[in-house]
């Protein structure tokens, strides 16, 4: 996949180093969702993971921005600065590990609980909405919210909502949502502010699996839509222990 | 043949809300969502822990304002006790206290009842038992996240019933005393933050008006989060940004110009401005502010916080102080009834903090 060149204008060629306190250092690359921003906030994410500064201890990669928690007794802002500068002149080769998924999701009424009325707000048919949302590559922007809970950029125009006024009730786990423009997939049922258009059967944290987190910041998806008998099936060999998401050539 | 010995333990009587397990939090899994949890009075957390002469980072019980009821099992067990200024009795008969500010170090005789209650000031108080609490862990940490079900005792806060296994230290010889713990006094007063990571959200008057307050903490005040009453903050630029991460103390500022400080148990991404965070020695003295408490915030440079963090990290790591007064304020009498026949303030083996 080809890197493309950020626009200086919307992500400027020095990023930003903000203060979250006098443990977290905030560096910042962009203030909007734009995969050439989140390319170098992965690329930087990467290369000090590659290589953790001493005193160093969690890095956390979101749209536009690495966030650095640190131990200020074990290095300073201003070494940590300096190292940052040094990872950010390493070329980056996070963007050829993307991995490329399909991962099932069914939009029946029972699993996609409020389809009906996002069709109607959209002024389409649930059948065109499904086919739109199955049709698009999406971009895994990040981890948030909860734990395995991922948010989804190149969600179709037509399908772009904004989120409802009022949060509804819980929905469940694995649920798909839109809303602001996004798409997400849940791990736990949580009350949400979004709108149900679906449900996987696939468990993105499960801490009996070898890997807990299904899967990377950075890499590609795409929905497969599945009837609810398939959906019961799936979610019984998830069950199990298997990975019913599999990865695609491109 | 022998019988398998009785496993001793610590058996909770009864617990209000709000009383879970935590170590020094679930770290590494921000990336992938998971909140860290962990203590909300982080130093009185490690105090407690210093004084049991556990190893920093250890599993402790956070008792919340609900306040818990404990005996042991099979075995005494020493414990230790730091944090707010808690009601504390040894089968019903009330512990004075040498100095508001001591941990105590005592020990629950098997059948013995401990019962730790909210006293005058301060919302959050940490029991360290002396050795380790067998408790199975989740991602490599003990630290309870209700929200989400991790950790902890299934993933869900101590309750009445609650059997917790523990394999007690054998080199601790303390079976009661208090110990002096200065840096717990905080006055509520001032809390100290650095500015950012969003400050540029805000005009020089609301930031002004953010540092004069005064704020009280309101009655939505838990383990997630203290929302705060006080003066209405409004944006220059809109409340609305990319969600980015969130560290403990941040203070977002959402569309109804209500600071909300985010705690041990908040989300790991948000998307609402942060006005500034609370610096880490701070978040104690935040967090044991009970609701109603006013306060005004202070900004700080990175090379204050910085000092601050260093003068806490001196405190933890210098010797004990037994406090003097110990031996003279309790009466024979009460000793005797506690069942002491030896010394009264050995100092257990003291672990420093890294």
């Amino acid at each position: 996949m080809p890197h493309v060149a950020a626009d200086p204008a919307i992500a400027p060629a020095v990023p930003r180093f903000l203060n979250a306190g006098e443990t977290a250092l905030v560096v910042e690359f962009g203030e909007t969702v734009d995969p050439a921003i989140n390319d170098r906030v992965l690329a930087l994410d990467a290369a000090l993971r590659a290589d953790p500064p001493a005193g160093t201890r969690e890095f956390v990669p979101t749209y536009r921005s690495l966030m650095i928690h640190y131990d200020p007794l074990q290095i300073d802002r201003q070494t940590l600065v300096g190292l940052v500068h040094k990872a950010l002149a390493v070329p980056a080769a996070r963007t050829a590990l993307a991995a490329n998924w399909i991962i099932p999701c069914c939009y029946d009424s029972g699993f996609g609980e409020d389809i009906e009325e996002v069709a109607q707000l959209l002024k389409i048919t649930p059948g065109d909405l499904i086919a739109r949302h199955t049709a698009a590559t999406y971009r895994i922007y990040m981890y948030g919210f909860a734990p395995g809970q991922i948010y989804l950029g190149g969600l179709p125009e037509a399908l772009a909502i904004s989120r409802r006024p009022a949060p509804r009730p819980p929905h469940q786990p694995g649920a798909v949502l839109i809303g602001g423009g996004l798409c997400v997939i849940t791990n736990f049922a949580m009350p949400t502010g979004w709108y149900v258009i679906g449900r996987t059967p696939e468990r993105l944290y499960a801490v009996a699996r070898a890997d807990a987190f299904l899967f990377q910041a950075g890499d590609n998806l795409r929905f497969e839509a599945i009837d609810a008998a398939t959906f019961l099936a799936l979610e019984q060999r998830v069950a199990s222990g298997e990975i019913v998401a599999r990865k695609s050539a491109a | 043949m022998s019988s398998v010995p009785a496993q001793a333990a610590l058996r909770v009587l009864s617990a209000g809300p709000g009383v879970t397990l935590q170590d020094a939090g679930r770290h590494g899994y921000l990336r992938y969502g998971v909140t860290a949890a962990g203590p909300m009075d982080p130093l009185a957390y490690a105090t407690a822990n210093l004084a049991a002469g556990n190893a920093a980072g250890s599993t402790a019980i956070e008792i919340s304002l609900g306040g818990i009821e404990l005996t042991a099992e099979a075995e005494p067990l020493a414990v230790a006790l730091a944090g707010g200024d808690f009601a504390i009795s040894l089968d019903a008969r009330v512990l004075p206290r040498s100095s508001l500010w001591a941990a105590m170090v005592l020990t629950i005789e098997p059948g013995a009842v401990l019962n730790i209650r909210a006293g005058q000031s301060g919302a959050w108080c940490y029991l360290a038992v002396a050795g380790r609490l067998v408790v199975p862990q989740l991602l490599g940490s003990n630290a309870t996240h209700t929200r989400t079900g991790f950790g902890g005792v299934d993933g869900r806060a101590i309750r009445t019933g609650d059997r917790l296994s523990v394999e007690p230290s054998r080199s601790s010889t303390l079976s009661f005393g208090a110990i002096a713990a200065p840096w717990l006094d905080r006055p509520p007063e001032i809390i100290r933050v650095v500015l950012g990571p969003q400050d540029d959200y805000f005009s020089a008057e609301q930031i002004a008006a953010f540092l004069e307050g005064p704020w009280r903490v309101s009655i939505k005040a838990d383990r997630m989060a203290y929302f705060l009453d006080g003066p209405r903050l409004t944006h220059a630029k809109g409340y609305n940004i990319v969600s980015d991460g969130i560290a403990m103390g941040a203070i977002q500022v959402p569309g109804d110009g209500r600071p909300i400080v985010l705690m041990a148990d908040r989300q790991s991404t948000g998307g609402y401005p942060k006005i500034a965070t609370v610096i880490g020695p701070d978040l104690g003295r935040l967090a044991q502010a009970r609701p109603g408490t006013a306060f005004r915030f202070e900004a700080v440079s990175i090379a204050e916080a910085v000092a601050a963090r260093r003068e806490e990290a001196a405190a933890l790591a210098r010797d004990l102080v037994v406090d003097p007064l110990v031996r003279t304020q309790f009466s024979s009498e009460f000793l005797l009834g506690l069942n002491l026949i030896d010394g009264v303030v050995n100092p257990i083996e003291h672990v420093k903090i890294a």
